[in-house]
Parts: structure tokens; C-alpha cells; sequence
């Protein structure tokens, strides 16, 4: 194989690969999208900052300490999670948030809800292997 | 063809230390890794423990970020001391330094960070993105005294062309991975794990890239023959590599509501890579002699080691690969298991055995030592991997069959299986220690050894001049 041939090869992957990934950087998904600095936005952010994905799963993507919590909002609604984050429980710290964060990660919460459903039972399976909502 | 420089003939002392100092500080790290790890196992089977000093959420980005700084430092060294042994010398070894003072001085910031509940809070790089700019400035470095060190683009072989493309892949992952502060990518939820799960896909092949290319040249070095690494079969291999680190990622998301089209570009591409790896190992050990085997003995034994987790990880990403296999081992213990072995059975066996042969061992003491962390550790660590997949079996039951049962009621089904998890954790953690210590005792001593000749020569010299 020639440094002429491998070059071309190294670069039309390249390409593509660039291709690819401005696609994906460009396309919008779920139509959910919330305004920056929104409650929901600032909810996120309060997310991270507690490192709550050490713990708990979103779609199945995190820690496997706690439940995924994607479908939290409409499974057990706002009072059952603001109960759990005053006062923790066993083995997650309550974590002194106050009342506007509080709403502020319900409100992440409710807006990672309406994106969709996580629960793996509820996906169907094709015959080629493939999976669909 | 260019000479194999064998055991660092040519190589000054200073390109020598050099790679060496990023394996000791990987090390030291990996040391960290393990003891967050068994405070995490410890968590696992007595919830609440440490919960008021050092919770999950604490312990979970030391253990995690410790281990993955452990095979970027590691990975950094081997590729710096193996470029100095092919080029001769390292393009800079001060900018090199300068690339170990910011890796170490923002590790140790990060992990700090971690200690006072500091947190960017995203999988893998759970630090403040502040902490990211020394890192992306280091790896800047790192990427310009890897291509001034190589010089000209022709004739090389397939290991520079992996540690080339590793680079370069790696920071352009890196950055793509903080592509959530821009307020477009974060707000939409979907969109922002897509490009966290791609990035993070692509990165780890980025420094498999470094970690594969040194293994390749590794191999050559043990069978004293380059003839592989020009052919045309490793060239393809390569290709289908890089092809694999750009497109494969979409198996971590095939359960997100994100475009159809990743889950089928994924399902396509996925997992050939280490199914080549592991060929490319088979191929080579056959033709290796045993005297040779014998010199090289450490390295050998880590290299058949890695071989072995090769194929059971193989086994395992081929099944989790398949989207309808996926929705069953996706969330349980079972992808845990996986990064285990991908990142102890394959990653952490083939950077000791670089380590080994950078540090040229052979004291048969030592060997023997260092032989038995080896076997405690590859015994334990199937064990280990074995709990995490029963436990991720039952975990996958559970979402799939009886999601009605509480989330504490199944966590609890599976202690037995944690428990196992957590014995065979600690004696990991021992066979690694025993290997480690050994490795730093070794050097150690090593290095009185150097200072006490230097000495002597110094002594000697006026008596020289004198003569």
C-alpha cells in the first residue's frame, strides 16, 4: 500500500466522519428543547453540579447506585421527588437545596420526562435485530 | 525499513526518564483508582457507608477519573519513550515535561475537586470545565512533539499512523465532549447525550489508538522483525480501526430517542476492532520463539494476558452490540463488566506490559514477584467480571420483567453477587499492589544503583587525569 493510497483512504474517512458529525451537531431531536437559562436549563445545571449521574441513570446512561430517573416525573410526580431531595435517604445526602432549585431540577425533571420512554420493556424489537419506540 | 533501536541504543538518558515518569505517576494513580474502587464495592454492599464524609457521588469520579488518567499517562508515556527509540530522540523533551506538569498539577486539582464535592458532573469527565483547559493545553503539546518527532509523513509504519491519528482524535473528542456549554447542544436533551456518547465513543478509541499502535511495536521488538507493521494487512486493519473509532459509537445510545440512523450506521460497523487485535496477537505469538520469550518474559506475559481478556470482551461487545441484545444488558452491570475487562483486562495488561519493557526487568526476584501479582490479578478479575454479569442477568430480568418490584428489593436480590464482587475486588487490588510495589522497589533500587556508579566515577576520575 502506497503513502498516495493511504492518504486518500486516512482523509475520505476524515470526510466523512466531519460529515457525520455536523449532521448529528445541526439536527434537531426531540423537539423538547428548552430556552437556556430557563428553569429546566438551570435545573440541568444543578444536576450536574450535584453529580447526580454518579448515582442515578438517564436512559439507562450513569451510575447504578439509584434508579434512572428519566421517567421519574410522571411515575411519581413532583412531591414524591421533592420528599426524596429534603430529606435523602439511606444512602443518597439530603443535599440542602432551596426552594427555587428544588423547582428548578423538577423542572429538568418534567422537561427530560416529555423527551421519552426509557423503560426497556416498552421498546419493540425487530427481526433484523434492530429496536423502535 | 528503519532499524528496530532494540533496547534503547541510541536513546538518551533524558528521552529515557522521560516516559518513564509518566508511567510512575500512572501508577501511582492507578493506585488511587483502585482504593476509591473498593470504597465504591465497600458502598455497594453497605449502603449509607462513609455517607456523610465520602458518598457515591464522591467516591464513584475518584475512582473513575483516577482510572482513566492512569491509561492517558500511562499511554502518553510508552508513546513518548517508544517515539524517542524509533526517531532516535524526542523532538522536546522540555516541552514534554512541561505536558507532565500540567497533566499532573490538574489531576491533582481534579481529584481535590472531587474530595470538596467540586463537579462538572458529566460521565467520565465529572470535573469543573475549567479544569479541562490545562489538560487540553497538555495534550496540545503532546500532539506537537509527536508529529515534530516524526518528522516526515513517508514510509512509516502502522504504529506511527496509529499514534498519529490517536492524537489527533483523541483532543477533537475531547473538545467535542464539552460541546454542552454551548447553550444550543445543552438544551436539548436528547441532542446532548448524543454528542456525549459519541465523543466518549470516539475517545476511547483515540487512546486505544496509542495504546494498540504500542503494542504493535512492542511485538515487533519482541520478534525482532518489522515486516508486519509495513504490510498491507496491518494498513487495513488500521483503516478498519479508525473506521470503527468514528462510526461504532451509536451502541452506548441505541435505547435514546435519537436519529435511527446511528443505531444503524452502529449496529453495521461495531466491535470488529478488537476482533482484529485479537487476530493480529494470535498471529504474532505463534511465530514468536522461546528464547525470546524468555528475554522478554514480562512484557510476553501481560501481552498473552491481555490476549485472553481480548476475546472474553470480544465475546461480550458482540453480544451488547446487537440492538436487541443491547435493551437487555443497556443499564445493568453487565456494561459494567465490559468496561472492567476492556479497561483492566486489556487496556491496564498491555500499558504494564510497555511498562515492563520500558523498565527492562530482569532480576528472576523481581519477575517471580511481579509473575504472581499478575496471575492473583487475572484470576480475580474474572471472577470479578463474572459477578457483574450475574448481577447484571438479574438487573436485566428485573427491567425487562418485573420493573413493578422496587428498585430496593431488586438492589438487594443482588448483594450476594456484590459481595462476591467486593472479595474479588480486594483481591485485584492485591495482585495489582503486588505488581506496582514491586515495579516501584524496583526502580527505586535501580536508581541507588545509578547514583552509587555515577559516584564512583566521579571518584575515579582525577585518578585518571593523574595516570
Amino acid at each position: 500500500m502506497t503513502d498516495k493510497i493511504k492518504s486518500t483512504i486516512l482523509f475520505t474517512f476524515i470526510f466523512m466522519f466531519l460529515c457525520y458529525s455536523f449532521y448529528l451537531y445541526k439536527k434537531s431531536y426531540d423537539g423538547t428543547a428548552t430556552v437556556s437559562e430557563s428553569p429546566a436549563d438551570k435545573g440541568k445545571r444543578i444536576w450536574q453540579e450535584k453529580n447526580c449521574n454518579a448515582c442515578h441513570q438517564v436512559y439507562g446512561l450513569g451510575g447504578y447506585l439509584g434508579p434512572d430517573l428519566t421517567n421519574i416525573y410522571s411515575s411519581r410526580g413532583e412531591a414524591h421527588i421533592k420528599a426524596f431531595l429534603q430529606s435523602g435517604t439511606n444512602i443518597m445526602p439530603a443535599f440542602a437545596l432551596n426552594d427555587d432549585e428544588v423547582s428548578q431540577l423538577l423542572a429538568y425533571l418534567k422537561s427530560m420526562d416529555a423527551t421519552g420512554v426509557a423503560a426497556p420493556d416498552k421498546l419493540k424489537i425487530n427481526y433484523d435485530g434492530t429496536i423502535e419506540r | 525499513m528503519e532499524p528496530l533501536n532494540g533496547n534503547n541504543l541510541g536513546t538518551s538518558s533524558k528521552n529515557k526518564s522521560i516516559g518513564k515518569r509518566y508511567i510512575l505517576t500512572g501508577v501511582i494513580i492507578l493506585l488511587s483508582a483502585f482504593s476509591f474502587g473498593l470504597v465504591g464495592a465497600l458502598q455497594y454492599t453497605s449502603p449509607g457507608l462513609f455517607k456523610n464524609v465520602l458518598s457515591f457521588e464522591k467516591v464513584r469520579p475518584l475512582h473513575v477519573s483516577s482510572a482513566v488518567f492512569w491509561i492517558l499517562l500511562a499511554a502518553c508515556g510508552s508513546v513518548t519513550h517508544y517515539l524517542a527509540e524509533v526517531k532516535g530522540k524526542l523532538w522536546s523533551v522540555r516541552l514534554s515535561n512541561v505536558q507532565w506538569y500540567l497533566f499532573t498539577g490538574s489531576i491533582i486539582l481534579i481529584l481535590l475537586s472531587y474530595l470538596f464535592g467540586i463537579f462538572g458532573g458529566r460521565e467520565y469527565w465529572e470535573f469543573h470545565p475549567l479544569l479541562a483547559g490545562p489538560i487540553i493545553l497538555a495534550w496540545l503539546f503532546f500532539i506537537i512533539n509527536v508529529f515534530k518527532s516524526i518528522g516526515s509523513f513517508r514510509n512509516q509504519p502502522v504504529y506511527v499512523w496509529m499514534w498519529m491519528t490517536g492524537v489527533v482524535f483523541f483532543l477533537f473528542t475531547f473538545l467535542e465532549s464539552y460541546l454542552w456549554l454551548i447553550p444550543s447542544f445543552r438544551s436539548d436533551v436528547v441532542k446532548d447525550m448524543t454528542i456525549q456518547w459519541k465523543s466518549y465513543g470516539s475517545m476511547v478509541g483515540g487512546w486505544n489508538m496509542l495504546i494498540y499502535g504500542c503494542s504493535i511495536y512492542l511485538m515487533d521488538k519482541i520478534s525482532g522483525s518489522q515486516k508486519y507493521s509495513y504490510s498491507k494487512i496491518a494498513f487495513t486493519l488500521y483503516f478498519l480501526g479508525l473506521f470503527n473509532l468514528m462510526f461504532n459509537w451509536g451502541h452506548h445510545i441505541y435505547t435514546l430517542p435519537a436519529p435511527k440512523l446511528i443505531q444503524y450506521i452502529s449496529y453495521g460497523v461495531s466491535m470488529t476492532e478488537l476482533l482484529l487485535l485479537g487476530r493480529i496477537i494470535y498471529f504474532w505469538r505463534s511465530s514468536v520463539n522461546t528464547l525470546k520469550k524468555n528475554y522478554h518474559i514480562l512484557p510476553y506475559r501481560f501481552l498473552f494476558a491481555a490476549d485472553l481478556w481480548i476475546f472474553l470482551t470480544l465475546l461480550l461487545a458482540i453480544v451488547m452490540s446487537i440492538p436487541a441484545i443491547n435493551i437487555y444488558t443497556h443499564g445493568t452491570h453487565i456494561t459494567v463488566a465490559h468496561t472492567m475487562g476492556a479497561t483492566i483486562g486489556i487496556n491496564s495488561f498491555l500499558l504494564l506490559s510497555f511498562t515492563f519493557d520500558i523498565f527492562n526487568i530482569h532480576q528472576q526476584k523481581v519477575v517471580r514477584q511481579i509473575s504472581l501479582g499478575l496471575y492473583l490479578s487475572l484470576a480475580s478479575l474474572f471472577i470479578f467480571w463474572l459477578s457483574l454479569i450475574i448481577a447484571g442477568v438479574l438487573r436485566a430480568d428485573w427491567q425487562m420483567h418485573s420493573s413493578t418490584v422496587p428498585f430496593s428489593v431488586m438492589m438487594l436480590s443482588l448483594r450476594p453477587y456484590f459481595i462476591v464482587f467486593l472479595i474479588s475486588g480486594v483481591a485485584l487490588f492485591t495482585g495489582f499492589f503486588i505488581i506496582i510495589f514491586s515495579l516501584l522497589r524496583y526502580h527505586l533500587s535501580q536508581k541507588s544503583v545509578d547514583k552509587t556508579l555515577t559516584l564512583k566515577k566521579i571518584k575515579t576520575a582525577p585518578n585518571v587525569l593523574h595516570n
